[in-house]
C-alpha cells in the first residue's frame, strides 16, 4: 500500500504570509460580479439610436432602465474565462460523485457534433432537408434498443427524470387502455431510490408505497410480494440500485410483478454497470429511462437540455409517446401526430415541443460506434473494476455498510468517524483541500454519514491512486485527532467553509446593489 | 396529563382531549441537522395513520413526517414558516408540526412510549 509520502505542514501553521494589497493570491484572481465591473451607462457595442416606433405592446412596454451592466468585449472575455478558472471539472482532474457518473466526455463526439451536418440545423426544417439526423436518430435507436432489448424508444425527454415521466407515463396509457387507471394507484418504491422515482409517481397523480431494503441492501422478493395488491400499477426499481449493489432477484421481482398485473420501471441512471453485459428487457423491465450523460458520455446538462431517451417493452410500445421516426423504404419521416402513427400504436401524447437534443445524439452515437459493442462492454467492466479497487484499497480505514461486493460504485458509511468530532461533510470539505472533487454526501439516505464514489472507468490507476491516498491520509488524520483539518476545511479554497445553512433559509438569487454604509 | 408515543419514524405525537400535537423528536432532529424548510399541512386536511402529511427540509435531506395517527388536521404551526431553525432548538416543545383531532384512538396503542422509544432510538445509534 502506498501512503501518502510525508504530512505537508499547512501554510496556516507555518507563518502565515501577509496578505496581497489586492486579495488575488498569483493567479487566483478575486473576481468581482459582472455588476461589479460594468456599468449599465456604457457599453461595449455600438448601436444606432433606434427609430422612433410606434409600440404595440398596449401600456406593457418597458419603460425604465434594463440595469445590464454594460462591458467591452476584452472586460466580457476575461470575467467569464477567469470564472471558468475557478471551476473543477472532469476536465481538470477526478470527479467521483457517486451516482452522477462523471465520465470523460470525448473529444471525438465533440467534433462530430460540431459538423455543420448536425450542428446548423433546425427542427423546423424540411423533413428532406434532414434525412441525415433523422438517419442517426434512428440508428442511435437501434443501439439503444439493441443494448436494453426492449422494443420501442422516445428519444425526445429532455433529461433522465424527464424520462421517468414519459416511462411512467406510458405506464398510466396502458392502464387507461386496461380499464384499470382508477384502481390501480399506487406505485412502489425502495427506502433506497433516487428522489427522483417517488417524485415521478406523485406527479404523475400515483400514491407512493415504500418497499424496505433487506439488511444487505437489496429488496427480496418477499417485501415486494407483501406489498403488492391490486392497487398497484408499477414499481419503480434502479438496477444496480443506489448503494451500488446488482439486484439479483430482479428477474423474480419482475415476474411476481407481471404475475399481478403490475409493471416494472426500470431507472436507467445506473445503466453504466450492466450496459453490454445485460440487457434490462431480458430482466424483465417494462420501461427505462437512459441518461446519455452518464452512459453514453455526453455533457452533463447537454449546453442547453439534456437527453433522456426512453425504452419500452412490448406490453408498453404502443403507447411510445409522438414524435417518432419512421423509416419509409430509403427515406425517413418524423410521425408527428397521433393520427399519423401505425396500426396499433397508441402514443400517449407528446413531451417535448420539437424531436429532443440533437447535439446529445451526435455524442451518443459516436461514443457507441467509437467503442463499439465489445468496447461499451469493456467500459461496464472498467467502471466496476475501478470502484471495487477504490473498495479494496480503502476497506481497512473507511468503514462499508454493504462490504460483500460494489458495482460501478463504492458506498461508505460515517462508522470510521465515529468519536473523531468530524462529520461526513467535514471529510467531504477536506477532500477540497486535497485538490478533489468530494465524492456524493448523505446520499443513498439509508446508510448514516453515506459516502458514495463512482470513480468510472475513464480513471488511470494512477489517478485512481492519487485519490485513494488522499482519502486515506484524511481517515488517518481524523482518527489520529487532527479536527481542525476538517472542522475548518476547505482552508486553502478561495472561500472557506460556506453558511450552507444561512444560503438554504436565506437565500439570496438576484444581485443587490451594495448599498453604502 | 398528556399521552405521548412515538413512531419509528422518530415523530411523537402528544394527545389531550382528543386533539394529538405532532412533530419530530430530539434524536431526529439531530440526525437531520440544520433544518432549512417545514412544508406544513393544510388545515382540514384528512390524514391516516402513516401517510406523509409534513416534509422537513435540512442541509443534508428532506425527510416526509409521516402521520402517527389518522384524523383531521386543525392546527398548524405557521412560525416555522419563518423559523425552520426552531426545530432544532425545541424539537419537542414550540416547534411542533401540527395538531389534529384523532378519529381512531385504539391506533395510539401502536404507538411506543417513551422508555421503548429511546431504546429503539439509541439501537439506531
Amino acid at each position: 500500500m502506498v501512503e501518502m509520502p510525508k504530512v505537508i505542514l499547512p501554510a496556516a501553521e507555518a507563518a502565515a504570509p501577509a496578505p496581497t494589497f489586492t486579495g488575488n493570491r498569483a493567479l487566483q484572481i478575486e473576481e468581482p460580479l459582472i455588476f461589479e465591473i460594468g456599468s449599465a451607462e456604457t457599453s461595449g457595442v455600438d448601436f444606432e439610436e433606434p427609430a422612433e416606433t410606434e409600440t404595440r405592446l398596449g401600456g406593457l412596454e418597458r419603460t425604465d432602465a434594463i440595469g445590464l451592466a454594460g462591458l467591452s468585449e476584452p472586460e466580457t472575455m476575461r470575467h467569464y474565462v477567469r470564472l471558468s478558472q475557478k471551476n473543477y471539472s472532469i476536465d481538470t482532474g477526478i470527479f467521483p460523485l457517486g451516482s452522477c457518473t462523471m465520465k470523460h466526455n470525448p473529444r471525438l463526439n465533440e467534433k462530430m457534433a460540431r459538423l455543420p451536418g448536425f450542428a446548423d440545423i433546425h427542427p423546423l426544417q424540411p423533413e428532406k432537408t434532414v434525412q441525415g439526423a433523422l438517419a442517426l436518430m434512428t440508428e442511435l435507436s437501434r443501439w439503444l434498443l439493441e443494448l436494453t432489448g426492449m422494443h420501442a424508444i422516445a428519444l425526445s425527454p429532455k433529461a433522465g427524470a424527464h424520462g421517468e415521466f414519459c416511462g411512467m407515463a406510458a405506464i398510466k396509457a396502458a392502464l387507461e387502455a386496461r380499464g384499470e387507471a382508477e384502481t390501480r394507484r399506487v406505485v412502489l418504491v425502495p427506502v433506497s431510490a433516487h428522489g427522483t422515482n417517488p417524485a415521478t409517481a406523485a406527479h404523475l397523480g400515483f400514491t407512493v408505497r415504500a418497499v424496505e431494503a433487506e439488511p444487505d441492501g437489496t429488496v427480496s422478493v418477499d417485501a415486494v410480494r407483501a406489498a403488492l395488491g391490486p392497487d398497484v400499477a408499477a414499481m419503480m426499481l434502479t438496477n444496480p440500485n443506489t448503494c451500488g449493489l446488482f439486484e439479483p432477484h430482479i428477474r423474480e421481482i419482475a415476474d411476481a410483478l407481471h404475475e399481478a398485473g403490475v409493471y416494472l420501471y426500470c431507472d436507467g441512471a445506473n445503466f453504466n454497470a450492466i450496459a453490454g453485459k445485460v440487457r434490462p428487457g431480458d430482466l424483465g423491465a417494462d420501461a427505462m429511462h437512459i441518461n446519455l450523460h452518464k452512459t453514453f458520455s455526453t455533457p452533463h446538462g447537454g449546453g442547453g437540455p439534456g437527453a433522456g431517451p426512453v425504452v419500452l417493452s412490448e406490453a408498453l410500445a404502443a403507447y411510445a409517446p409522438v414524435p417518432f421516426v419512421r423509416r419509409e423504404g430509403d427515406a425517413f419521416r418524423l410521425v408527428e401526430h397521433a393520427d399519423d402513427a401505425p396500426e396499433g400504436a397508441a402514443p400517449f401524447g407528446r413531451l417535448a415541443a420539437f424531436h429532443g437534443q440533437m447535439g446529445m445524439f451526435v455524442r451518443a452515437l459516436a461514443y457507441m460506434m467509437s467503442h463499439g459493442a465489445d468496447g461499451i462492454r469493456q467500459a461496464s467492466e472498467d467502471a466496476v473494476l475501478n470502484a471495487n479497487y477504490v473498495r479494496a484499497r480503502l476497506a481497512d480505514v473507511l468503514t462499508q455498510p454493504f462490504p460483500e461486493g460494489a458495482m460501478h460504485e463504492v458506498l461508505f458509511d460515517d462508522r470510521f468517524l465515529k468519536g473523531t468530532g468530524v462529520s461526513t461533510l467535514d471529510f467531504a470539505k477536506a477532500l477540497i483541500d486535497e485538490g478533489f472533487h468530494p465524492m456524493t454526501v448523505y446520499f443513498p439516505l439509508v446508510v448514516s454519514g453515506a459516502m458514495l464514489i463512482e470513480p468510472t472507468e475513464s480513471e488511470s490507476k494512477q489517478s485512481l491512486d492519487q485519490f485513494i491516498d488522499a482519502v486515506r491520509a484524511l481517515a488517518l488524520a481524523a482518527k489520529a485527532g487532527d479536527a481542525v483539518r476538517f472542522t475548518e476545511a476547505p482552508r486553502f479554497a478561495p472561500r472557506s467553509r460556506l453558511d450552507e445553512t444561512r444560503a438554504a433559509r436565506d437565500p439570496v438569487l438576484s444581485y443587490r446593489e451594495k448599498t453604502p454604509e | 396529563m398528556a399521552l405521548i408515543k412515538y413512531t419509528e419514524d422518530h415523530e411523537y405525537i402528544s394527545v389531550e382531549n382528543g386533539v394529538g400535537t405532532i412533530g419530530i423528536t430530539d434524536y431526529a432532529q439531530g440526525k437531520l441537522g440544520d433544518v432549512t424548510f417545514v412544508e406544513l399541512p393544510k388545515i382540514g386536511e384528512k390524514v391516516k395513520q402513516g401517510q406523509p402529511i409534513a416534509v422537513v427540509e435540512s442541509v443534508k435531506a428532506a425527510s416526509d413526517i409521516y402521520s402517527p395517527v389518522s384524523g383531521e388536521v386543525v392546527e398548524i404551526n405557521e412560525i416555522l414558516n419563518d423559523k425552520p431553525e426552531l426545530i432544532n432548538q425545541e424539537p419537542e416543545a414550540g416547534a411542533w408540526i401540527y395538531k389534529l383531532t384523532l378519529s381512531n384512538t385504539a391506533e395510539l396503542d401502536k404507538l411506543m412510549d417513551q422508555d421503548a422509544y429511546l431504546a429503539y432510538a439509541s439501537a439506531e445509534g
